[in-house]
């Protein structure tokens, strides 16, 4: 491993119009990580990944990679391959035609480009496809084609736009756990952009969160998950209850929060004003038969099951409780209250630690 | 459970299937018109006729008699083989001109203005050929406008003449054939997925690469369709090699014009006709081979 990284943005900003769709961003990825950009749609990552790939040029800052600034060289030039989110690849040549384009172009032929494909198609588990048809291939082949067609060139970074999106379910959670192997295999530095939380933990060892041509956050996806740096991030990474209110003071082991909606709660935060938003994951919730077991938790409340939403380990009760808007707590199927009923009264608690306000 | 093979010819029995097949035949009956009374009966009638030799006043016998006068008189097949070849240089020229002009429309235009340029390729279909024709002339011909400028700028002495040659001639048909190659181009090309061209770029091609491995061959089967209709209509033009042409330029139509109004040679001129018709059957079917298409693939895909 190098002392240099692999990618370096410096203040990186592209304006369209007046408009500024990637604002200033920094962020260094380092050899064989992979690091994804996560955030909504329109939150400029699309942008941010085109100026990377050299589609798109940057209206200021530096984008260098292993140390060369990389503003003067054009796409074809560039040690990075993408993997488009519609895959793209060519229909009218095979699987090893199509990995061996790129060779072709850097000049490659003959037994030497011949071997290399077949290497490559051994390494993604694609042996003996060459000569097939991109268009007979199931989705998740043309997956391992795409990512074939850039390993194969050995570039410093790849970039995976959003590839997994126009996958089945069932195949897309297969596919993030072989993307991971594949990338840690080859030991490539992988950028992966996504609006899907779970793919960008899951797969991540980095993930930046950007929002409206910022990041909000740069951390691993427990740091992300579990520390929180801003308002959006909490509601954007996971699951939250999010409740709105205004901070009534601090106290010895947090701050006194009263809610919109009348309870009175301690949860932790900083920089907290009059207004503030309150984040609590699902699975913070602590739940019980009764309140007095629930005794070692400053915030508990008594409160009765709306609704259960059944979903195997993802079972989530709705609870009505005073001075609560509606509440989701997760349900585990293997607790004393696995078998509960819409109904029911339960208790409910949770550490100030799992409530994070921030400034609303 | 009912056997489905009993049950479908049961259906044709009944009133509903009937009724189906009736629509069926109303559905089709424009079609075989068209076909029998536009395209076959006539062809029958001039294969009919080219095969008619006169020996005598008002008799005729049966034979090849002015298919041979066809290639025992070199002005004939000389004509025919000029005709060919121009029409085919004719073709390749519209293609290479058309190409940019529909990539920039499917690829590059943005917004209004690729309507806007579409329409502007369409403008002057709205006047007739003859029209557009005088309107070369005009341009071209010694007291014409490029003649003028010529001069004015010092580039030629006197007035020169730029009309009645093959220049001209070809001018005057790549013009008239350039839309009918950039409709289907720009077909085929707007189907192209831009991440596959960016994708071509990012794997280290040129921007000759990214033309020669991706764009065209999608665009395959546009090419041959633009190149087919140019051909046969090139092929088969008379108003611009009359008005355009040298006075030893001519062209195949002309031919067939003269023998059935000038001289009254109807077999003779059946019998240039169906020439016509074999040449352009023979090249469309060569260059379809060449080019490793398939003749129902290219009509299905554009």
């Amino acid at each position: 491993m190098s002392d240099i990284a692999d990618l370096s943005l410096i203040a990186v900003t592209k304006r369209f119009g007046g408009i500024a769709a990637v604002d200033a961003v920094d962020f260094e990825v380092a050899q064989g990580e992979f690091f994804s950009i996560l955030g909504p749609s329109g939150c400029g990552k699309t942008t941010l990944m085109r100026m990377i790939a050299g589609f798109e040029s940057p209206t200021s800052g530096d984008i260098r990679i292993r140390g060369v600034s990389m503003l003067a060289v054009p796409a074809n030039k560039r040690p990075v391959n993408m993997v488009f989110q519609s895959l793209a690849l060519f229909p009218m040549m095979s699987v090893g035609e199509n990995i061996g384009y790129g060779l072709a172009c850097a000049g490659v032929s003959g037994p030497e480009a011949a071997e290399r494909i077949a290497r490559i198609l051994d390494r993604v588990g694609l042996s003996g496809f060459g000569p097939r048809a991109v268009t007979q291939l199931s989705g998740g082949q043309r997956q391992r084609v795409a990512i074939a067609r850039c390993l194969v060139l050995e570039p410093t970074l790849v970039l995976l736009d959003e590839p997994l999106g126009a996958l089945d379910l069932k195949l897309r959670e297969h596919m993030k756990i072989e993307l991971k192997q594949l990338q840690s295999a080859f030991n490539t530095t992988f950028m992966y952009i996504t609006h899907d939380q779970s793919e960008a933990l899951v797969m991540s060892d980095r993930v930046a969160v950007m929002n409206k041509g910022r990041f909000e956050q740069v951390g691993t996806p427990r740091e992300l998950y579990h520390n929180p740096k801003t308002s959006f991030v909490a509601g954007f990474v996971g699951d939250a209850n999010i409740w709105s209110g205004s901070a009534a003071g601090a106290i010895a082991g947090g701050t006194r929060l009263k809610l919109a909606t009348g309870a009175e709660v301690t949860g932790m935060g900083t920089g907290i004003d009059d207004g503030v938003r309150a984040y609590l994951r699902p699975e913070a919730i602590a739940l019980a038969g009764s309140l007095d077991e629930l005794s070692a938790l400053p915030n508990r409340f008594p409160g009765t099951v709306s609704t259960v939403l059944f979903d195997g380990a993802a079972s989530t009760l709705v609870i009505d409780a005073a001075g609560f808007p509606p509440l989701r707590a997760t349900l585990p199927q293997a607790g004393p209250l696995a078998g509960i009923e819409a109904g029911a009264a339960v208790a409910f608690g949770f550490t100030p630690e799992a409530l994070k306000i921030f400034p609303a | 459970m009912a056997n489905p093979k009993i049950m479908a010819s049961a259906r044709t029995l009944t009133s509903e299937g009937l009724g189906e097949r009736l629509g069926l035949f109303l559905l089709i009956t424009p079609a075989i018109l068209w076909l029998g009374l536009l395209v076959i009966l006539p062809h029958v009638e001039i294969g009919i006729l080219s095969l008619s030799q006169r020996i005598a006043a008002r008799v005729y016998t049966i034979g090849f008699g002015n298919y041979f006068e066809f290639l025992s008189e070199p002005i004939y097949w000389h004509t025919f083989a000029r005709t060919a070849l121009l029409s085919i240089l004719v073709t390749a020229i519209t293609l290479v001109i058309s190409f940019p002009v529909a990539l920039y429309i499917a690829k590059f235009a943005v917004g209004k203005s690729k309507p806007i340029l579409f329409l502007m390729c369409l403008i002057p279909f709205w006047a007739s050929e003859l029209v557009r024709t005088l309107g070369w002339m005009m341009l071209l011909r010694e007291a014409g406008v490029v003649s003028f400028l010529l001069q004015w700028a010092g580039i030629a002495g006197k007035p020169v003449e730029m009309l009645y040659s093959d220049g001209s001639l070809v001018l005057g048909l790549v013009y008239g054939g350039m839309l009918f190659m950039i409709v289907p181009l720009t077909n085929a090309l707007e189907s192209l997925e831009n991440a596959q061209i960016e994708a071509g770029y990012d794997l280290g091609g040129t921007n000759f690469t990214v033309l020669r491995k991706i764009i065209i061959p999608h665009a395959m089967p546009g090419i041959v369709a633009g190149a087919i209709i140019v051909f046969m209509l090139t092929v088969g033009n008379f108003v611009t090699p009359v008005m355009l042409g040298g006075k030893n330029g001519l062209w195949f139509t002309e031919q067939i014009y003269s023998q059935f109004i000038t001289r009254f040679n109807w077999p003779q001129g059946s019998a240039f006709g169906f020439m016509l018709l074999l040449l352009s059957t023979g090249i469309v079917w060569l260059g379809l081979r060449l080019t490793g298409q398939g003749f129902s693939e290219t009509l299905r895909r554009t």
